[in-house]
């Protein structure tokens, strides 16, 4: 045999290996649902990205894909990667049969033409909570169910709000609360502390005063709307509040909560975990309304959906699983991991049952509303963007309160479809 | 294979014509076979993505049309977009100001700390590598260091500020500070680069050279300014240039401790085209792409201005 054939079967070789290769990379993408004849392996991914093939979260999934006659391949995301993945992966025509994804999201991949109605997916939807299976209905059809919830509350130091003489109780409305951080201030503590960094963060912090000033996302310069922005100006500027809350995250404001220096905390139920370990006697409240009442703050937590796929035989599964992990026994484990109030009434009840002090928790989300409910869908986010520039504005002195929401009311209203 | 060689040899000395053409087009055939790994690579990670890059930012993407592919090419109004928004001038301003200072001022501590490291002095490697600390440290570590270090009440720098009687600043809450903040974080990282880079430059300019200096008489700053500083020019050259390109870029310092805040008093370009693309629920693709496409562009003429200088420099 001669050298330059031996070569060229070489080269040969070498060139099937390779285009072997990149067809692999073509087809594979790390999804198995478009693998021919694999229906039986379903791919789930959701944000939990904390949780490992031991944790009980990932055996639930596998054993509900294997009660649904599938085994399921579940990824875990980080929850600001999941949305773009996502999207790229239906651009492909790769979509995993199952996402577990933030909330407000829902609306955005619904609109994109990702995700199947509930209806198409033969889902019942009746026994969840209304208010929470809002967030995931763009006009009358239904993109998912909620696995769980979680809302905003105002921690509080019961220590510092005794030697302050502050009845938490008495907190009922913006003037008793204003009240009670002046007297916090009085003591030479640090009254509140929230999160108002310029992000979605931001703004879903601001909601519960936002929609308890009586105003509507669909006006941001309403003079209700201004009244919460100056609420939050006014803290900062009588020293209720640290400045650092232009800045904060959720986590750290609960960072400079735990310190033990600061009255109120706005924050989430999944904190509960950590108000465990706080060195100090502490309470939840719901938030005051400007008028008195407990304020609707937004809804936090993820929905189950099912991105379209191409057969639709896959549906069937598909349904099976979410009908699984949405069960009431199942529920009640997943929320207790998760720290989430469960979206079902009777698995809420059973969660009070096991622990009293989540009782203001299931309030707080009973009054809670989705970000992108009031069939708000993808212009939510569009308003959300002008309105925490409009606080951050305001709250750092480059605009008054008045002049930063009426642009971002203008700004929105020219982008809004 | 060496035992067929003899044979592969008469075998060549008895072919005909038509054999030795087609062993010059297989010959053809194998380099490029064998140049088709590093065409795939540059095709797969270079060229594609900024195809991808250029073609986002020339079609109106939606969530809708980029899920469908369907997107209607819309010429350059996405350009015209960002040219638009309030947030272009600042984020140029910012991004201009926010370069050009950092590697003022990275280059100047870092040829300081070169020269001052170039005698070797007891212990002087152990310093030198103190100071190459910051580029070790993930950025997340040191960004998140930095703006625990500058938070406003509870910050060591406010601490120390007042325990000298200053007033308390407002680090990364004030619209008027938190450029200056992201700058300092930036600086301290970039020192060592320079550094090193710098410290190499002096390593290989001849001793003798500086000898000569001292024996004609010439001060420490003469010998700086006259005989250091020219010697070190295509080392600093260099070294600005990669500065450059790496400032230019910057993204996570200034994400991690201010997202391009308070209402986009720290926003570069970098950080806003994240934030286009990634910052809210809605992603905004084709504006995200048009900025991106910009830096990259700016960067573009900087490396040819570069290779200009080089040509330059060597036909001297």
């Amino acid at each position: 045999m001669s050298h330059p054939r031996l070569r060229l079967i070489g080269a040969a070789v070498t060139g099937l290996a390779l285009a072997g290769t990149m067809a692999a990379c073509g087809s594979g993408g790390g999804s198995s649902s478009s693998s021919a004849g694999g229906s039986s392996s379903y791919t789930f991914w959701d944000p939990y990205p904390q949780f490992d093939g031991t944790s009980d979260w990932v055996k639930l999934v596998e054993s509900c894909g294997k009660s649904a006659g599938v085994s399921v391949k579940r990824t875990g995301f980080d929850t600001s990667d999941l949305t773009s993945k996502t999207l790229l992966a239906a651009q492909q025509g790769k979509a995993p049969d199952l996402i577990v994804i933030d909330n407000p999201v829902i609306s955005t991949l619904a609109d994109a033409g990702v995700l199947t109605t509930t209806d198409d997916l033969g889902l019942d939807t009746s026994s969840f909570a209304e208010n929470l299976t809002a967030a995931g209905v763009l006009d009358g059809k239904t993109y998912g169910v909620p696995i769980g919830a979680n809302t905003l509350a105002l921690y509080y130091n019961a220590d510092l709000l005794q030697k302050a003489g502050v009845d938490p109780a008495s907190v009922k409305d913006w003037d008793s609360l204003n009240a009670a951080l002046a007297q916090l201030k009085g003591k030479g503590s640090k009254g509140i502390t929230f999160s108002g960094i310029g992000t979605e963060e931001g703004s879903f912090q601001f909601l519960p005063w936002f929609w308890g000033s009586g105003a509507n996302l669909k006006d941001l310069s309403s003079s209700d709307a201004v009244s919460a922005v100056n609420l939050w100006v006014d803290w900062l500027k009588k020293g209720y509040a640290p400045n650092s809350v232009i800045n904060n995250t959720q986590t750290t404001a609960w960072q400079e909560f735990s310190a033990g220096d600061v009255g109120f905390v706005e924050n989430g139920t999944w904190q509960m975990g950590n108000a465990q370990k706080l060195p100090f006697k502490w309470g939840v409240i719901s938030i005051p309304a400007k008028a008195g009442g407990a304020a609707p703050a937004p809804t936090g937590g993820e929905f189950v959906a099912a991105p379209v796929q191409k057969d639709n035989g896959r549906y069937k599964a598909t349904e099976k699983i979410v009908s699984c992990l949405t069960d009431p026994a199942n529920l009640l484990t997943t929320d207790t991991t998760l720290s989430y109030i469960a979206p079902i009434e009777s698995v809420q009840q059973q969660q009070v049952a096991n622990d009293a002090a989540l009782q203001p928790w299931v309030t707080a989300v009973g009054d809670a509303k989705g970000r992108t409910s009031d069939n708000l869908g993808t212009n939510y986010p569009i308003i959300s963007e002008q309105m925490w520039d409009a606080f951050q504005k305001a709250m750092t002195g480059s605009a008054s309160a008045e002049a930063a929401m009426k642009a971002a009311q203008d700004a929105a209203a020219a982008k809004v479809k | 294979m060496l035992a067929t060689a003899p044979a592969l040899r008469d075998e060549t000395t008895v072919s005909s014509r038509r054999a030795r053409v087609a062993r010059r087009s297989y010959r053809g055939l194998f380099a490029w076979l064998y140049l088709l790994p590093v065409l795939t690579y540059l095709v797969v990670f270079y060229a594609y993505p900024l195809y991808r890059n250029a073609e986002l930012s020339l079609r109106d993407y939606t969530v809708r049309s980029f899920v469908s592919g369907d997107a209607p090419f819309i010429g350059f109004d996405n350009f015209r977009t960002m040219l638009d928004d309030p947030t272009f001038v600042p984020a140029v301003v910012h991004t201009t100001v926010f370069t050009f200072v950092s590697i003022g001022f990275q280059y100047a501590i870092g040829l300081a700390l070169a020269v001052f490291f170039n005698r070797s002095f007891r212990l002087s490697g152990t310093l030198r590598a103190l100071f190459l600390v910051p580029w070790l440290l993930p950025l997340i570590v040191s960004a998140s260091t930095w703006s625990w270090m500058l938070n406003s009440e509870s910050g060591v720098v406010n601490s120390a500020l007042t325990a000298f009687g200053m007033p308390q600043i407002n680090w990364l809450t004030s619209p008027t500070w938190s450029l200056t903040a992201v700058i300092i974080a930036n600086i301290w990282i970039g020192i060592p680069f320079n550094l090193v880079i710098l410290y190499s430059g002096l390593q290989a300019i001849p001793d003798d050279v500086f000898e000569a200096a001292a024996l004609d008489g010439a001060s420490g700053w003469r010998t700086f300014r006259h005989i250091t500083l020219p010697l070190l020019r295509p080392v600093s050259a260099i070294t600005l240039l990669l500065g450059f390109v790496y400032t230019l870029k910057v993204f996570d310092i200034i994400w991690i401790m201010t997202r391009g805040g308070p209402s986009n008093s720290s926003t570069t370009m970098s950080t806003w085209s994240y934030e286009l693309g990634f910052g809210s629920l809605l992603p905004h693709f084709g504006p995200a792409a048009a900025v991106g496409n910009m830096l990259i562009l700016v960067a573009l003429v900087f490396g040819l201005v570069y290779i200009r200088y080089e040509k330059v420099q060597a036909s001297r």
